[in-house]
Parts: C-alpha cells; sequence; structure tokens
C-alpha cells in the first residue's frame, strides 16, 4: 500500500474495486469521511455488496475482466486528455524509447515480440529502452516519438475501447463513460484519487498484471505519492503485511530480498551482483543482505564464509514451493511430512479436495491451531473413511493474538504492538514458543554433526532472552530491527553504536558483518533513547491530531516511520506542492540543511520519501520513485506476461477472448495433477455455463477458524449459501431459502440459494452470462448448536491453476453449473 | 432529571456490518440462538431475548438517487420512547424511566406478565423463557452510568451509530439531513427526533433515506393502550349489535310458528 488508510479522507473520488466495506469495515470510516466531505465513491465489482450500497455509482463487471476496465480507463483518459501531463513526463518512463523491434500484442495477435510456442516463455531480449552513449534512456518529453513508452501505451489500449469494455466485461458503455468521467476527472493537480484493490484483483491468472493495470492508471493521473491518492492495497487478515514483510513465503527473503536460486546464485557474489540494480536505493541490497545473514547466523557469518550465505537453503525452480506447487507434489507422494501453523488449506486453499486427497499420502502431519480444524480433521471428512487414512496427525493447541506479546503490522504498513493480555490456557503456547523450543531440541539432536550443511543451523540463535522455552519477543524485536554486531566508530574515533545497541535507521547497517538486521525494512522499530533506555516505537499510542493528520506517533510505519511512500511526488520538479490544496511535503530554502553553511530542507507532513538535503535542482533531485533502478514510475515494466498488462480470459471462461486469438494468458501455470484431479473446463462449456466467484463475508474471517467456532459470529449467517439473480432462479425454477447443488469439473457443494437483486446478468458480447458468488467460510466443523455453522467446502470447486509471476490462485472467476435440489 | 441521553442512528453511514449486533451481545452476555432463513444477511428476523440490536437488510430496487438498486441498511434498537407503551402498561413498577430518559426493566421485579410485550409498537421488548422475565436493551445501563457509552456505539466503525445528549445529537442530525438532500437523497428524514411527535419522540432515534415504511417502521405509531376507550365502545356497540340481532331472530321464529 503506497498511501495511509487515514489518508483517504483527503481523496475526492474513491473507486473500491474490492467489497471494502465488509471486508475492511474499520478502514472504510475513512472512505465514509471522505463521503461526508462530498467525494465520490465508485464501486467495481460483479457483485452489488456493502460497499456499492454506500458507493455513489456501482459497475458490476464480469469477473476475470479487470484489465479490460482498466485499460478502458487508460485509453479514455488519454483519448480524452484527462491525464497529469508533467507527473507523467518527468515522474514516469512514459518519455522513455522502447527498442524498434518491441511489438505489442496489437501488432501479434495478443502476444509480445519473443513468444517461443515450444517454450510457452518469453524471450525478453526486445522488452527494453534505447540507451544513449552514456547508458542512459533516450527520451522524448514531447512524448510524440512513436517509440516512446508513452506512445506504445496509447496505441496498446487503443483497443480498450467504450464499445469494447461493454462487450467483455457487461458494464453499459455510458456507465462506464460517466465513471471513467468521474474518476480521471476528479484527478490532477488539486484533486486526487484512490483505488481500492483485494484479493479480487490477485487471484486470477494474470493477478500480478491486474495490479499493475490499476498501478499505471494511477500513475497516468499522477495519483501515487500524494494526499488522498495511491493504491490501497488491502490485505486479507490483519497481520498478512507481516508475514509478506518477515516473508513466509516461498520466494524472498525478510525484507523482500529474493530466495537464492540453486543454479542461479551459486555463491554470495553472484547472488548480489545479479540482483543488486545499477540505480536507485536497492543499490544498498549487499547491506541488507549480508545484515540478515548476520542475524540468521550471528558470529558464525563471517567474511570468509560468505556470511553462511551457503547454509541458506535455494530455490530449485521459481514456482517451487509455492502452495499450489507444494500441494501438487504432496499428492504426488513426493513430501514425507508438513507442518501446518495457523493454516488451514483443507478448506481455505484453491483444488480443496486435492490439498486433502494430497494430505492422505503424508506419513505425519503436524496442525498447530486454535481450534480443531478441518486441516487437523481432514481423515474425518465426509466421504472419508478414517480407517483408509495412513497419515498420522499431531495437533497442537496454540494461543490467539490476545494470549502472546507481540506486534501486527496491518495493511498500511504499520507495526502496532501488544502485551498479552491473559495467559494461554492449559498446553496452549505462543508460536514463538513453539518454534524456538523446536528449534533447540533439534539443535541438541544435530550437535556434534560434521556435516557441512548442519553447521548453519547449528550456529542459528533461537534464545531469546533469559528463558529458552519463553522467547522474550521485545529481543526478537531487536533482532528484526537490526543491532550493531560490534562497537561501532565515526570517522573522529566516536562511538556512534554500542556492541548490541539497536540501529536506529536502516541507512545505518553496513555490508561488512557490523551491523545485524531481520528485516531491514523494520530498522527504527526498536530504538535506544539518550539516556540509553530502549523505546519500543510499535507501541507508542498517539494519536492523529489537526497538525500531524497522518498520525507519525501511532506505532510506526516502516520505511523509517513514513506514512505516503513516494512522496516526494506530492511537489513539482521545482520542489513546490502541485497545489495548496494538495501539499504534502515540499523544498524550504531557508531550512538549515546538513552542514552549516548550506541551506534548504524537504520538510512538510511527512517523513520525505527521499534523502531531505537533496536539492530539487540537484542531480536525480526530481526524481521521487527511488526504489526503481532508473528512479522513475514505470508504464513499461516487463513481468513474466509482458510489459504491459494485456487482456486474456480467466482459464476458464463461458466466452472467447474479444480481444485476440490469445485465449488464456500464455505464460499462466497449470499445473498437471495425477489421477485427473485438476480438470478444466473448455470456453464455453454447456456443462459449466456459469460464471462463479468466491469471496468472504463480513461476520466471517478465512477459512472459518476465528469464526465458525464462535457461537457469536457463527449465527449470523442462517448456513452456507449461493447467491444469484432472480433471473437464473426464475431459468432453474429455484426459490430463495431452497437447497441447490453448485458443481465445477472438480467438485460439487450443497448450499442454501439465496435469490437477490444484487446479482444481476451481464450481457457479453450480446448474450446472456449469468454469474453466481459463493463464500468460502465453511467447512465440516463448527460450532454443534448451530448447524448452520457447518457446511460444504465451497473450495472443492476451485482449480489448481496459477498467475505466471507468484503462482497465486484463480479463485475469483471459474466456472460452473447449479441445479435445484441436491444431487 | 439530568439531560437527556441518546442514541442517533444515522443509516446513511450504515454499511451493515453488524459489529454494534455482536458487541452488544458480548457486552450484555446474550447467547446465540439458531437462525432463521430471512432470504437476506439479516439474522434474526425480530428483536429477541437474546438479541437487543438487530441490523435490518432492504433491497429497495431504483430506490438511489441514481434509480439504481439500494440495500438499506438500518442498525435497530429499543426506542427508549418518551412515551413508551411498555412502560405504561407495566403493572409492577419493574419497568422504570432512568435519570437518563432512557428506559430499564429491574430483572428482580418484572412477575414475566409480558403486558410489555403486547404494549411496545415496534416489538422491541421480548420473554426470556429461562428468567421467566421480560428483557430489553437498556442502552447498556452499566457502560453508561460509568461513562463508557453503550457497546454498539463503540462499536460502530462508520460512527452511524452516535451517543450523546439528545438535543445536540437532534441538531447534528437536521443537518445531516439538510446535507444529504444536497446530494440527492431526496427522502432523507428523521425517524423519532421530533419531541412533539409521535410517542412524545424516541430517545434512539433515526436518520431513514426513505420512508419508513420501506425500513418496515410504522409510520405513526402509536401505543396499543391508546385505543382503549375507542376498542371499548366498539365492543359495546358489537354486543348491542348482536344483542338486538338476536331478539330480532327469536322473534322472526315466532311470528314463522304463529303464522
Amino acid at each position: 500500500m503506497t498511501t495511509n488508510l487515514i489518508d483517504i479522507q483527503n481523496s475526492d473520488v474513491i473507486m473500491a474495486t474490492s467489497n471494502m466495506a465488509e471486508n475492511h469495515p474499520v478502514g472504510f470510516q475513512w472512505v465514509m469521511k471522505a463521503k461526508e466531505r462530498g467525494a465520490k465513491l465508485i464501486h467495481v465489482d460483479p457483485r452489488f455488496t456493502r460497499t456499492s450500497a454506500a458507493a455513489d455509482i456501482h459497475a458490476p463487471l464480469r469477473s476475470g475482466t479487470n484489465i479490460v476496465f482498466f485499460g478502458g480507463m487508460i485509453n479514455y483518459a488519454i483519448q480524452n486528455n484527462l491525464f497529469f501531463k508533467d507527473y507523467v513526463v518527468h515522474y514516469t518512463n512514459a518519455a522513455f524509447l522502447i527498442d524498434p523491434a518491441f511489438k505489442t500484442p496489437t501488432d501479434l495477435d495478443g502476444l509480445f515480440t519473443g513468444w517461443d510456442e515450444s517454450k510457452k516463455s518469453y524471450d525478453r531480449s526486445s522488452w527494453k529502452y534505447q540507451l544513449d552513449a552514456e547508458g542512459n534512456p533516450k527520451r522524448d518529453n514531447s512524448l510524440k516519438d512513436p517509440q516512446t513508452v508513452f506512445q506504445l501505451l496509447k496505441r496498446h489500449y487503443s483497443r480498450y475501447t467504450l464499445d469494447m469494455v461493454e462487450r467483455v466485461c457487461g458494464i453499459p458503455k455510458a456507465r462506464f463513460e460517466e465513471i471513467s468521467k468521474l474518476f480521471c476527472g476528479n484527478s490532477g493537480p488539486d484533486k486526487t484519487g484512490t483505488i481500492t484493490y483485494a484479493l479480487n484483483l490477485t487471484q486470477h491468472t494474470n493477478g500480478v498484471e491486474n495490479i499493475r493495470a490499476l498501478a499505471m492508471l494511477q500513475l497516468l493521473l499522477g495519483n501515487i505519492g500524494r494526499p488522498g491518492g495511491g493504491i490501497v492495497a488491502l490485505r486479507g487478515h490483519a497481520n498478512v503485511q507481516g508475514a509478506t514483510d518477515l516473508e513466509l513465503l516461498y520466494h524472498e527473503l525478510p525484507g523482500y530480498l529474493p530466495m537464492p536460486l540453486r543454479d542461479a546464485h551459486p555463491d554470495l557474489k553472484t547472488y548480489l551482483e545479479k540482483e543488486t540494480p545499477k540505480g536507485g536505493f536497492w543499490t544498498n541490497r549487499p547491506k541488507f543482505m549480508v545484515s540478515l545473514l548476520k542475524a540468521f547466523y550471528g558470529d558464525a557469518a563471517t567474511k570468509e564464509n560468505e556470511f553462511g550465505y551457503q547454509w541458506l537453503p535455494k530455490r530449485a525452480s521459481a514456482d517451487a514451493y509455492s502452495h499450489q506447487h507444494m500441494f501438487v507434489d504432496m499428492f504426488h507422494g513426493k513430501l514425507k511430512g508438513f507442518l501446518a501453523d495457523g493454516q488451514n488449506p483443507a478448506v481455505g486453499g484453491p483444488n480443496a479436495k486435492l490439498a486433502r486427497a494430497a494430505m492422505g499420502k503424508l506419513e505425519w502431519m503436524v496442525v498447530a491451531d486454535i481450534f480443531l480444524t478441518e486441516t487437523a480433521e481432514f481423515w474425518k471428512a465426509p466421504g472419508t473413511k478414517p480407517s483408509d487414512v495412513k497419515t498420522e496427525v499431531f495437533f497442537l493447541p496454540m494461543a490467539p493474538a490476545a494470549e502472546k506479546d507481540g506486534s501486527l503490522t496491518n495493511t498500511m504498513r504499520l507495526i502496532q504492538w501488544h502485551d498479552a493480555a491473559v495467559k494461554p490456557p492449559g498446553d496452549c503456547t505462543s508460536d514463538a514458543d513453539f518454534f524456538c523450543r523446536l528449534a533447540i531440541r533439534l539443535q541438541k539432536l544435530y550437535a556434534g554433526s560434521k556435516k557441512e550443511r548442519d553447521k548453519g543451523f547449528l550456529a542459528a540463535n533461537f534464545k531469546y532472552g533469559e528463558k529458552a522455552e519463553h522467547p522474550d519477543i521485545v529481543e526478537v524485536l531487536k533482532e528484526v530491527n537490526g543491532v550493531a554486531t560490534e562497537e561501532i566508530k565515526d570517522k573522529d574515533g566516536k562511538v556512534v553504536y554500542k556492541k548490541g545497541q539497536p540501529l536506529n535507521t536502516f541507512a545505518h547497517l553496513t555490508d561488512d558483518g557490523k551491523t545485524n538486521s531481520g528485516c531491514w525494512i523494520y530498522t527504527g522499530a526498536i530504538v535506544e533513547d539518550k539516556d540509553g533506555k530502549i523505546v519500543n516505537r510499535t507501541a507508542s499510542r498517539k494519536p492523529a491530531t489537526k497538525e500531524d493528520y497522518l498520525g507519525h506517533g501511532w506505532g510506526f510505519a516502516w520505511p523509517a516511520n513514513r506514512r505516503i511512500i513516494y512522496n516526494r511526488a506530492s511537489a513539482d520538479l521545482a520542489g513546490r506542492p502541485w497545489s495548496e490544496k494538495k501539499k504534502l511535503i515540499w523544498w524550504d530554502h531557508e531550512a538549515p540543511g546538513n552542514e552549516p553553511d548550506k541551506k534548504g530542507k524537504w520538510v512538510g507532513m511527512d517523513v520525505p520519501d527521499f534523502n531531505p538535503f537533496l536539492d530539487p535542482a540537484a542531480k536525480n533531485g526530481d526524481k521521487p520513485f527511488i526504489m526503481r533502478a532508473d528512479l522513475v514510475g514505470a508504464f513499461f515494466g516487463p513481468l513474466n506476461d509482458g510489459p504491459f498488462p494485456e487482456h486474456y480470459e480467466p482459464m476458464e471462461s463461458p466466452t472467447k477472448n474479444l480481444l485476440s486469438k490469445r485465449q488464456t494468458n500464455p505464460v499462466a501455470k497449470v499445473w498437471d495433477v495425477a489421477e485427473g484431479k485438476n480438470p478444466l473446463a473448455p470456453v464455453g462449456s454447456p456443462d459449466y455455463p456459469y460464471v462463479i466467484t468466491t469471496y468472504r463475508l463480513t461476520e466471517h474471517h478465512l477459512s472459518g477458524v476465528m469464526s465458525r467456532y464462535l457461537p457469536m459470529l457463527a449465527e449470523l449467517h442462517h448456513s452456507h449459501f449461493a447467491e444469484l439473480s432472480h433471473e437464473l432462479a426464475k431459468e432453474l425454477g429455484i426459490q430463495n431459502g431452497e437447497k441447490v447443488t453448485v458443481m465445477s469439473p472438480r467438485g460439487k457443494v450443497h448450499v442454501t440459494a439465496m435469490v437477490t437483486n444484487r446479482f444481476k446478468p451481464f450481457k457479453i458480447d450480446g448474450k446472456t452470462v449469468h454469474q453466481i458468488g459463493v463464500p468460502w467460510h465453511w467447512g465440516f466443523n463448527g460450532v454443534p448448536e448451530l448447524p448452520g455453522s457447518k457446511g460444504d467446502i465451497t473450495n472443492d470447486l476451485s482449480a489448481t491453476v496459477g498467475d505466471p509471476n507468484v503462482y497465486i490462485q484463480e479463485t475469483k472467476a471459474f466456472l460452473c453449473n447449479v441445479k435445484k435440489g441436491v444431487v | 432529571m439530568a439531560r437527556t441521553l441518546a442514541m442517533f442512528t444515522d443509516t446513511s453511514l450504515c454499511i451493515g456490518c453488524r459489529a454494534c449486533q455482536v458487541a452488544c451481545k458480548q457486552w450484555n452476555e446474550l447467547g446465540p440462538e439458531v437462525p432463521d432463513w430471512t432470504g437476506s444477511y439479516q439474522n434474526h428476523t425480530h428483536f429477541t431475548d437474546k438479541t437487543f440490536r438487530l441490523v435490518r437488510f432492504f433491497e429497495a430496487p431504483g430506490a438511489a438517487p441514481n434509480g439504481d438498486l439500494a440495500w438499506l441498511l438500518m442498525s435497530d434498537v429499543c426506542k427508549h420512547c418518551a412515551d413508551a407503551g411498555c412502560l405504561n402498561a407495566c403493572p409492577t413498577g419493574a419497568i422504570y424511566r432512568t435519570e437518563h430518559g432512557t428506559v430499564n426493566i429491574n430483572q428482580d421485579v418484572c412477575n414475566g406478565c409480558r403486558y410489555c410485550v403486547s404494549a411496545c409498537p415496534f416489538g422491541v421488548v421480548s420473554f426470556n423463557e429461562q428468567t421467566g422475565t421480560a428483557t430489553k436493551c437498556t442502552f447498556c445501563n452499566d457502560r453508561i452510568h460509568n461513562g463508557l457509552g453503550p457497546a454498539c456505539a463503540k462499536a460502530c466503525p462508520t460512527e452511524s451509530i452516535q451517543f450523546g445528549f439528545r438535543d445536540d445529537l437532534v441538531v447534528k442530525a437536521q443537518k445531516r439531513v439538510e446535507t444529504l438532500k444536497g446530494m440527492g437523497f431526496k427522502e432523507a428524514q428523521l425517524y423519532g427526533a421530533d419531541s412533539k411527535g409521535f410517542l412524545g419522540g424516541l430517545n434512539a432515534f433515526f436518520l431513514l433515506l426513505g420512508k419508513p415504511e420501506t425500513y418496515g417502521l410504522p409510520v405513526n405509531p402509536k401505543l396499543p393502550q391508546k385505543n382503549i376507550f375507542v376498542d371499548s365502545l366498539l365492543s359495546i356497540g358489537s354486543a348491542v349489535l348482536v344483542g338486538v340481532g338476536a331478539l330480532m331472530a327469536f322473534r322472526s321464529r315466532g311470528d314463522g310458528k304463529e303464522g
């Protein structure tokens, strides 16, 4: 998320693409505040939800057509000259010239240059800038050269016309035009708009390109880094941001450092050479990586042994160990054991029937959770004979957040500390207690091993504070923050940090082993004051005020307690706010500089995302996007599927792709699963004629582990249900409240039909297409006295297919059939 | 009496999240109950002895300012009427008015006669079979006497439920109606804010985006007791008519025999 929820109140227009009112009701208060001020709320969603109820205008679009929607709006902004030209020319790569060999799907019928049909991948050699003699991208600030990114972008999206939006998305042309005018017309020097998204955009076989498309729209309108602008990425639960930052992920190490690949990164030197760009803030990557290795391996990490780099596990391939890949491997018998900590893949993951079948092929499984989840009890799922399941399952009762010290990092990068309110009951433990105890016991088993590969694990520290069995979480935070591993002196010999002292900023991290940091972006979260007292900034609770509307005294937001990132873009080239109304940070010529004889500093209402003393007139003083190697926002941004988002139909679709001959994303991942466990319906399948989308409700949480077991929440919905239109219900003779069967090529569920005006059939290229919706919170466990708290598993319907960049599943758009009654 | 405390529920800010409904259950330790199928997200159908706050959902095609579907969301609660039917009907004095103007039921005094249940024009008061007493929302009597405000208002993320002094809230609510009218919500109106209006005004009053009947609310609620005089006259009249009819009938039969 580039911005801060509080800042939404400054928006002139908000385009919610997710169901924010239902899934982020607390954050939604700032949308309502903006509305009270007169801001307009647009809701783009196949369904009419509680967000639509609060919106000024709702646009229903067929699931899986987001790029046509955003592409159409990009086209509208360009054609009607509604984009923010000064911002686009100077703060993005729009003026850069691209290699003449580069061609787009406009020329190549749905493909970019370099497609190799046999390898099913792209040769990206033409996806690059033209460089001048000094190696800088050539540019044309008039944006007229046909090889400028801007002209290529304009041409690419010229196919995304109002008619095309109507035919593909099913949004009537007039409505789309009205929304485009409202959103694009409320952006510019003195107006800003924000866009919110969540899993509605990510869970597709073009999930990353969906986000790119909306980011490009925001760049075009000059809405990044400015008050009331930005991209509001809404996370799926309370600590997803934290889990991502600390990288409980298969492909990255803490702080967004790539997880090394076995073949591409044989040693630290190669890794750092390949992964460190030539420009931008990531040139500091070696400092972050070495400090991370020091946090992992302590004194055992030395310059001589590459700071323990060889002890890190390496990825076998780009998709290896991603969620779906892991379950396919598990089903194929490649995994023996599995530890599910606070996760319920028997319900929550795609193709859940396959996931449960895969668990049955394990030798052992450990489930650590707060309730006996469907994963812990997969062996007694309906239709499963427990005696047939050979997997040995262990269950560990765990403590939820209120029973442990620690922090949650919320959707706006805000780290908030909490103390345990009560002790966990009985044998329940915190995750930290469990993992540290397990690791220390394993270290005892490995003690004395002479094997090189075991040295790292034996060297790793799992003791935080006095008691090994109860780690002190403040000590963990210190390690995450980073400390000096030895005394650090400045050039005059003055001690800057004593050994063990937490670092104030990631600018002080080094690549020589003198500092450690478990996650560089969190540096500054815990510091020492002048008297040597530890100050946990994540625990501070100073509410926002008129003077500090972003509330810098409440918790700690990474990076550097900055609330709006890329905020240099809130000022023009000369460092003046684009308008008085939309000022955030600006260059103050008169402020004291960083040296006694110098003047000038960036000041304002946020921590500058920039060197605070870099004069706008100095080299790169006008380049806000510091995390990019070329320091500008990217319209042209190569991903595995291409440098510009292009529409392809979902893997299962009721219609042919109207934009090109390429029906689906050519590089999407489809796993081959044995025993026919991943069948897909063909285009326009008569057996599965309806589009289905899956989603969540305010009243339930994720796979239901934190709601279906709690009577006061479980009673709020009568039973598992499917929402469908009156039109479809009439066609099928279904009454509201009747039991129906929803089926896909993978499985079926029995649910209650909720017939509603909130679903309407779409007209797609002149034909009626029905879409239904099914929430995915239910499973076969729940509160015994509330039978409706138990229900069939919606994810039994979804498929094992993924996005080509991050391998996320496509659970927001696929095909199904609906039959009256239980069949 | 101290300044009257009130609850103003602005349905234009309600997002139907039901945090109020759950917070109410949690604070007042009301258990769950097997929900009915209501055909929508709403659960339960009515107020019960376990549900004092109830978010109601109404689909209203064409009711949005731009002619689209409106999904009207309303968090409903005991109105703590100035002229409270339940209080008037209570024969034991269990139902009383507090110094803040709220209406409570003293559980130790209630004899379970249920007169109050039928006397409420809004169907708020419910009978608890376990305790044998009538029960309803108290504006979290324990909380408001300790400066906390009701649990529902505290939990509301959008300030759709506001708690405070009634006179202040009415002024605020009137301003809000004007703002909404300016935004195109022509039907925006207050329900129960007028202390000269029905039932002497409601201490839980509402801002609605449509007519009261759209929200299932009575347009001009009356206390059943007010009908006693008319109803009694009607009963007497009916009795007289039946009597006259009977006499006529006997006379006719008599006439027949003679003829």
